[in-house]
């Protein structure tokens, strides 16, 4: 079985009395050290996914299962990522960043040490002891990313993290957890609504649509990281997801001169 | 710069406030025994700090406030904290709260007496209820209103109760509380000299009774301007420490 294992999956929520489906029928395996992008318009299911994934939010159909194990609750061997950072205002960078070692019985000394070693690879080492409002977006995720890195996750997962950030901000961020995420091995499951952003990061992309979630399609992207946005194989890649949208504009067959 | 402005401020408004005293004094027909003048109640003054009456009504005063006020505060955050963590909980206890809480600290005072007689305790009792409603209720809405991010965080690397509590819910719900925790020490202060007009034989509640019993109005105004100064004082006092902490824990200064 692969690593994680999703079987007609499904989540849905009572809303004013009625039965709302969220998710239906999501089948999905997930192997070791994959970057896969849940990609979809709002309301397709992708962060209900993603929430069940990491046990915020369990599915109550089917099964979702990491290494054999089904999820019921949040895992510290697992580490979301928030599109608002989820970093908190009253601790320092470094102190957010040591958070997640707290209570995993670490001593004081050694939290530091790790925590600056993170916030180095991220390249923010000089702002340890700043506050987090004292950052711009960008740095505020990359603390983020340097927190969740510190605990040594098997699995990170990533809800829209770069949605609240500036174009060229994103594509540097985009690049930065390329580099640091290829170097460390990690499992990311990573939510996002922006295609270009999925066929530039991911190994696979699940296609989402709404009415009910569900998935539409896999579309592997066969291409070496880091990719040009402008090549052919990444624009064959971004209207394949198009088609599986339904996204793209018939073409008219009959003419009339 | 900025605090030397400030200071002239403060000269300018109370010699203003004086003036007006003053002004009052000289245009009316009362007797100066009844209705004496700035001059005559910083007379007083002097005498009741060379005497010392002055410093010992307000040693008794502090002593019932910090009490007061300070146990109030310290409970009310306490249970703040718990009620708002557990909302089904304050669903049952909310309805008696917003029934105790309109009535006036001083309604309570004559029971208090009956029941503790006079002495320190009535008036420490009062603060007590004057500062606990506002604090508490601000302290359980300000938990209620805590970004649920901030639980996922904590959730996701395994930092639950107690440390939950002081890690994030406190924190978080910290500029609320200290909010809350700022203008209870106002009404507080208030109602410390009701209690100890009703239900002391010292502190300046009491001294206010004494002068018009002896018929020294020079001597109650200068206590009444002594309460100001004081509860002033506390203000800003408080003020220091918040900003103090909001500045510790990453607030905008």
């Amino acid at each position: 079985m692969s690593y994680i294992h999703i079987e007609n999956a499904g989540k849905t929520f009572i809303q004013n009395g009625a039965e709302f489906t969220a998710l239906s029928d999501v089948n999905l395996d997930i192997e070791k050290g994959e970057f896969i992008c849940l990609l979809g318009p709002s309301g397709c299911g992708k962060s209900t996914l993603l929430n069940a994934i990491a046990g915020f939010d369990p599915v109550n159909h089917g099964s979702v299962k990491i290494d054999g194990n089904e999820v019921t609750a949040p895992s510290t061997k697992n580490v979301t990522i928030f599109q608002n950072y989820g970093l908190l205002p009253w601790r320092t960078v470094i102190k957010n960043v040591e958070l997640g070692l707290e209570s995993k019985g670490i001593d004081k000394k050694r939290r530091k040490e790790i925590a600056k070693e993170y916030l180095k690879l991220v390249k923010l080492e000089n702002f340890a002891n700043s506050f987090p409002r004292q950052l711009s977006g960008g740095m505020k995720q990359r603390v983020a990313i340097a927190r969740a890195l510190a605990v040594e996750p098997d699995i990170i997962f990533m809800d829209e993290p770069f949605g609240a950030l500036d174009a060229i901000t994103r594509m540097k961020l985009q690049d930065d957890i390329l580099d640091i995420c290829k170097n460390e091995k990690k499992t990311i499951i990573f939510v996002t609504h922006d295609i270009e952003e999925a066929v530039y990061l991911a190994d696979r992309i699940v296609v989402m649509t709404p009415n009910p979630g569900k998935v539409r399609g896999v579309i592997t992207v066969p291409i070496h990281h880091f990719r040009d946005r402008t090549s052919g194989d990444f624009l064959l890649i971004r209207d394949k997801i198009f088609d599986l949208l339904q996204m793209k504009v018939e073409e008219d067959i009959e003419y009339t001169i | 710069m900025k605090k030397l402005l400030s200071i002239k401020y403060v000269v300018v408004s109370i010699l203003i406030l004086l003036g007006i005293w003053q002004l009052a004094f000289t245009v009316s027909d009362y007797s100066s025994a009844l209705f004496p003048s700035p001059l005559m109640a910083i007379q007083a003054l002097g005498e009741m700090i060379a005497d010392g009456t002055l410093i010992a009504s307000i040693a008794a005063s502090m002593y019932r406030f910090v009490i007061g006020y300070g146990l109030s505060v310290l409970i009310a955050v306490f249970l703040g904290l718990i009620l708002g963590s557990l909302p089904k909980v304050f669903n049952y206890v909310n309805p008696s709260l917003q029934l105790l809480r309109p009535i006036s600290p001083t309604a309570w005072m004559p029971f208090v007496v009956l029941l503790f007689g006079i002495g320190d305790l009535p008036a420490i009792v009062i603060i007590f209820i004057a500062a606990f409603f506002p604090v508490l209720l601000s302290t359980v809405s300000a938990v209620s209103k805590i970004d649920d991010m901030y639980f996922r965080v904590a959730d996701n690397f395994g930092i639950r109760q107690p440390q939950l509590m002081w890690k994030v819910i406190l924190p978080a719900a910290f500029p609320q509380i200290a909010n809350a925790v700022h203008l209870a020490l106002g009404s507080a202060w208030i109602f410390l000299v009701a209690g100890e007009m009703v239900g002391a034989q010292s502190g300046l509640g009491f001294q206010i009774i004494d002068a018009r019993n002896n018929i020294r109005a020079d001597i109650l105004l200068a206590t009444i301007f002594v309460i100001g100064l004081i509860g002033l004082l506390l203000d800003f006092l408080i003020g220091l420490l918040e900003k103090r902490i909001l500045k510790a824990w990453g607030g905008e200064q």
